[in-house]
Parts: structure tokens; sequence; C-alpha cells
């Protein structure tokens, strides 16, 4: 819209408030990311390796490390300490598999209040939802791709 | 002292990777349900791209656990499928390799809301 | 009578006789704890729901207001009420069981602001003799209507503000001899425009408001022909750090300067630098809560006696945020003064 008496522009409002803004400490913020999102990486591969050692074949043993990690995201996150760990670790506690858990649980619980059809049913995949949908769907891509290129070449 | 390096790569990989997701959430101000999206995308395409396969072998975990590595399984699966049972893969393949992850986030998901009120930490 | 461009003066001077304030667990570790009728503890304030809880809020409020004038209920003729929620469920719910007349209103976290000028419009033209005025937010039940679940972990950017959990409610009267000497009473208002200069971002809504702020308040002076000096305090809902620091910045580049006299709620309500709410407070709760806990007793008090007070309102939805539509804001002024002696 047009307003004239502060003298500005969207533009240039756009640009005075990114210039006063607080910036976050993107050094620090990457810091963290690196060393959470990294652990709870080595705990995965943990697991991965404990279920190895029991005689499970690499792919059993990599799905029982996703269940696994599943679940502690899903814990937590019942105790509410998932938002904790979130609000210091940011994308290294969001980009890890947990993440998705955290995602997924999250909704169900806030939504509980409105049923548990329409409620905890219906909102479970409100923020994992779309990765499931673009997952799949650039897989189906990639599949096509890849169905083509035997056929071709 | 093998596996103290297999776990540094694994450490090293995975930090890596968020540490990316980081950069973005703080430059682009992308809410975490678009950084999931864009990390299973990317995961795919750089399967797609045989990129992604060399990190896996380099990373373990580090490669595998973060949501890229959703999207390695979901493409892998896919590719799998295809060479097995031609066409119907491309429909088969993505979610019976990832499976296990999506039932245990609806079961444990399910089960979290049973036993939980929402609350903030305090 | 209006004067000036948009400016309406009470000539019979409605009279504030009662405020009622009731706030949440993060409001009660506070700096404003002690001044707040009610601190409660828990979110749920006893109740099932998020939604639940915050329409007991402002019952509450309510309540105290009326009691704290010792009135009877059935003597208010009108409730003007709004909240942030879909539909303005917390005021509604309260009304039904309140049996008043009830006007809904959704200014965001104006609504306070709107709420106290129509009922001081429905007093001062003698359609009223009591009217009540309330506004609520609540912090559980905003996140998850505004941004994510409570329980999804993700970080808070430096620039957002955390909602207030809590209510306000004043008991507007039509004024006598004998109250108007005792209680503060409303003078003048200036409702506003809806100005929206670009901002997109959900997480720095000081500086999505600020216009609307500045707008209101230099359209106030020019209507009245007044300095900021002529107020002691000038008060502005939920900017925040970030927002006042901007409005104190345009207003000097405009030629007022409010540096002396500037207060902002969620500045106030919160200890920004312990209590990890970003820049401040937000909310129809937060103006509500600070002008009926803290600034009207510091009126009644005669401690100070002119205050201009202006809550700010963000009036974007999930759904026009996801449409890409940017967030436009507006603000709404109200004088409260003492009668000089």
């Amino acid at each position: 819209m047009n307003y004239t008496k502060m003298g500005m522009n969207e533009k240039e409002y756009t640009e005075y408030v990114e210039s006063k803004a607080e910036k976050s400490s993107l050094l620090k913020n990457c810091i963290i990311a690196f060393i959470i999102g990294g652990l709870i990486c080595v705990i995965g591969q943990v697991i991965t390796d404990i279920a190895m050692s029991y005689g499970l074949e690499k792919k059993l043993a990599s799905s029982v490390s996703t269940i696994s990690l599943i679940f502690i995201g899903a814990l937590l996150t019942t105790l509410k300490l998932y938002q904790v760990l979130g609000k210091f670790a940011g994308a290294g506690s969001i980009v890890p598999i947990t993440g998705f858990s955290n995602s997924i649980v999250s909704p169900a619980i806030e939504y509980k209040s409105e049923g548990f059809v329409l409620g905890i049913g219906a909102n479970m995949f409100k923020v994992a939802g779309p990765v499931l949908v673009y997952g799949v769907c650039a897989s189906v891509v990639y599949g096509l791709i890849y169905y083509m290129s035997k056929i071709f070449f | 002292m093998d596996l103290f390096l297999t776990y540094l790569k694994v450490f090293i990989t995975g930090g890596i990777i968020c540490t990316i997701g980081q950069v973005i959430i703080d430059k682009t101000k992308l809410t975490p349900a678009r950084i999931l999206v864009l990390f299973v995308v990317l995961g795919v395409v750089l399967t797609g791209l045989d990129i992604y396969k060399p990190i896996v072998d380099f990373g373990g975990s580090g490669a595998t656990v973060p949501i890229s590595g959703f999207g390695y399984a979901l493409a892998n699966g896919v590719k799998e499928e295809i060479d097995k049972n031609g066409l119907l893969g491309i429909f088969t393949g993505g979610i019976t390799a990832t499976s296990a992850g999506i039932t245990a986030a609806i079961v444990f998901g399910y089960l979290g809301a049973l036993i939980s009120k929402s609350n903030i930490k305090k | 009578m209006k004067i000036g461009k948009h400016t309406i003066v009470f000539e019979n001077t409605p009279v504030i006789l009662s405020t009622g304030s009731a706030v949440g667990p993060k409001e009660k570790e506070g700096p404003l704890s002690p001044y707040f009728d009610t601190t409660i503890d828990d979110v749920y304030f006893g109740e099932k729901t998020f939604e639940k809880a915050e329409s007991k809020f402002m019952a509450e409020a309510i309540d105290l207001a009326i009691k704290k004038a010792d009135m009877n209920k059935n003597k208010i003729d009108y409730m003007f009420a709004g909240d942030l929620l879909n539909q303005c469920i917390s005021s509604g719910y309260t009304a039904r069981n309140l049996s008043i007349p009830f006007f809904g209103l959704y200014g965001a976290c104006s609504t306070f602001a709107e709420a106290n000028i129509l009922a001081a419009s429905f007093v001062n033209a003698g359609y009223s003799y009591n009217s009540v005025a309330s506004a609520s937010s609540h912090f559980c039940a905003s996140e998850r209507q505004f941004r994510l679940p409570l329980e999804q972990g993700t970080q808070m950017t430096p620039n957002s503000q955390w909602t207030v959990t809590g209510s306000g409610a004043t008991l507007i009267v039509k004024a006598d001899e004998n109250n108007i000497k005792d209680y503060p009473h409303i003078s003048m208002a200036t409702p506003g425009k809806v100005i929206d200069l670009g901002i997109k971002d959900i997480a720095n809504m000081g500086a999505a408001m600020m216009p609307a702020a500045f707008d209101t308040i230099v359209t106030h002076l020019e209507d009245t022909k007044r300095t900021p000096d002529y107020y002691d305090l000038i008060v502005t809902g939920d900017l925040g750090k970030l927002g006042s620091k901007l409005l104190i910045d345009q207003l000097k580049n405009y030629g007022y300067d409010i540096s002396k006299q500037h207060m902002d709620c969620g500045v106030k309500i919160f200890d920004t630098e312990t209590q990890d709410v970003g820049v401040g407070g937000s909310g129809c709760g937060c103006s509500a809560s600070v002008f009926c806990g803290y600034i009207y007793p510091l009126l009644k008090k005669k401690q100070i006696n002119k205050v201009l007070f202006i809550a700010t309102g963000a009036l974007m939805s999930p759904v026009s945020l996801g449409q890409g539509e940017s967030i436009p804001g507006v603000a709404h002024a109200f004088v409260i003064e003492n009668l000089e002696v």
C-alpha cells in the first residue's frame, strides 16, 4: 500500500527494519547444530552396530536404528524435552529423523483436545505430511527417469 | 582406533548436514516443515545423481539419519524394485523401503498423544 | 464531538470505575507480577483445554472488575470484548455465562483499545450507564492457531514475541459529580487506519505494527494540536523492543520526541533479558492486563494524570500468510485523564 507519512515505501521500510533488527548468532547456532546433529547420528550408528553384532543384516539393522531413533524422538517429545532441545539445537534436532518423529508426535498431542479421529488422526501429519508427499513424489519422478533410461540405454 | 574413526566420520557427516540446515533456517527464515521437505527432496535428487551413495559409504548413519537419508532410502527403494519387478517398482519401491520409519512414527505418535497432554515446559 | 481528522472528544467524560486483571505463569515470573489481581501457575487454569482456560481468564478479569466496583452484574448493560482465537470464542463463551448483551470484537492485539473506545462511546452517548470492555489471549492457544504445536522443537527467532496468557477488563460508567473526582475518565479516542508496509515475517510483528502506531499517534497529536509533553505516559500495546525503537526513531524524524514518556506493555510485562520471550510480550491480553493491572492503579492514585494509550494489532491470519499476503497493522488510541483539581 502507499503510505507516505514516514517517507518510506515498502521496500525501503523492509530494508530499514532489516538494518535495525537483531540478528541470530549464525556461528553459535551452527556450532550447536553441528554438535547435536552429529551426536544424534552417532547414536544411530551405535544402534546399527549393536543390531549387526546380534547377527542382523545391514538393512534390517538400519531399520532397527531408524525405529529406535523415532522412538527416542517421540519419547522426548512426550516428556516435553524435545521442545527444550529444539530451542537450543535448532537444525541439529530438526534435520535428523528424530525431528521428523517430533513433528509427527507434537501435533498429535496438541490436537488431542479435538478428538481421536479429527483431532489426532487428521492432524498428525500437519507438519510432516508434506515430507511424505514430496519425498514420495520425488522418488516416483526419479523412478520414471531411471526406468526410461534402463529401456533406452 | 578403526571404530573411533568410523564414529568420527559419522559425527562429521551428520554435523555438516545439520549445519547446512541451520544456515538455511537463519538465512531464509524457512519453517521446519519446509526444511524437512527441502532435505528429503534433495536426498532423492542427490541419490538420483549418484552423489548421495558415496556420502553414505563415507559417513554411514551420519548420512542416513538426517531426513535427507529418508530421501535416499525412498530413491534407492524405487531403484531396487524397478530392477526386480520393472515398471511397478516405481509405485512399490519407495514406501516399502521406508515402511519401518513411517509405521514407527505413526504408532509412537499415536501412543504419545494417548498418554500425554500438551503443555509448556517450565 | 469529533475534532480534526479522526479524533473523538467524549464531552460526557465516561469514567473507568474499576479494572480487573488475571494472568498466567510466565507473566507471574515477570516484573509486573505484584500488580496483577490474579496470577495463575497452571496454563490450563484448571480447565481441560487452553481455549477454555483463556475464557476463564477473561471471566475472572471481568468478575474482578465488577466485584471491585461493588456493582451488581445485572446493572451492566453491554459487554465489548474480543480475543485472538478464530470466531472470538474466548469472549463468546465468557459472554455465554454472564448473560450481558455482547459485542464480539476483533482487532487482533488492538482489541482492548477498540473495546474501551466503543464502551466509552456508548456510555458517553447515554445508550449505556455501565459497560464492560475486555480482551484476552493465551500463549498456548495462539501458538497452535498461528504458528506450530507447542511440542515442536524449534528455535525462537530473535525478533519474535511471546503471546501473553491473561486478560484485563474495565468497567466504564456514566460520570457523575462524585465519581468524576476520584476516578480516571476516558476523554478522547483516535481510532486508527489499517496500514501495511509490506512486512511478511510473522516472527517480527513489532515492525509490522509500528507504522500503524506511528500514524495513529501523529493523527492524534495533529488533531488535538498537542505535543507529546502533554502526556505523563504514552503507552503502546505490544511493539516489543525493536518496534518501540523504530517508533521512537521515526516519530523523532517527524518532529515528535516521545522517548521520555514512552512505555511498551510488551517490553514491560516480561524481563526480555532472562525470560526467553524474544523482544517482549504480545497478544490482546498483553495491553489489557498491563493497563488494568499496572497503569490504571497509577492513574487512580494520581501518580500520573494523563495517559495516551495505543494498542497495536496485526491483522493477518495463517490463511492470508499462506496466500503470500503481508501483515497489515492497526492501532487504536484513547486518552485516560484525571480531572484537574
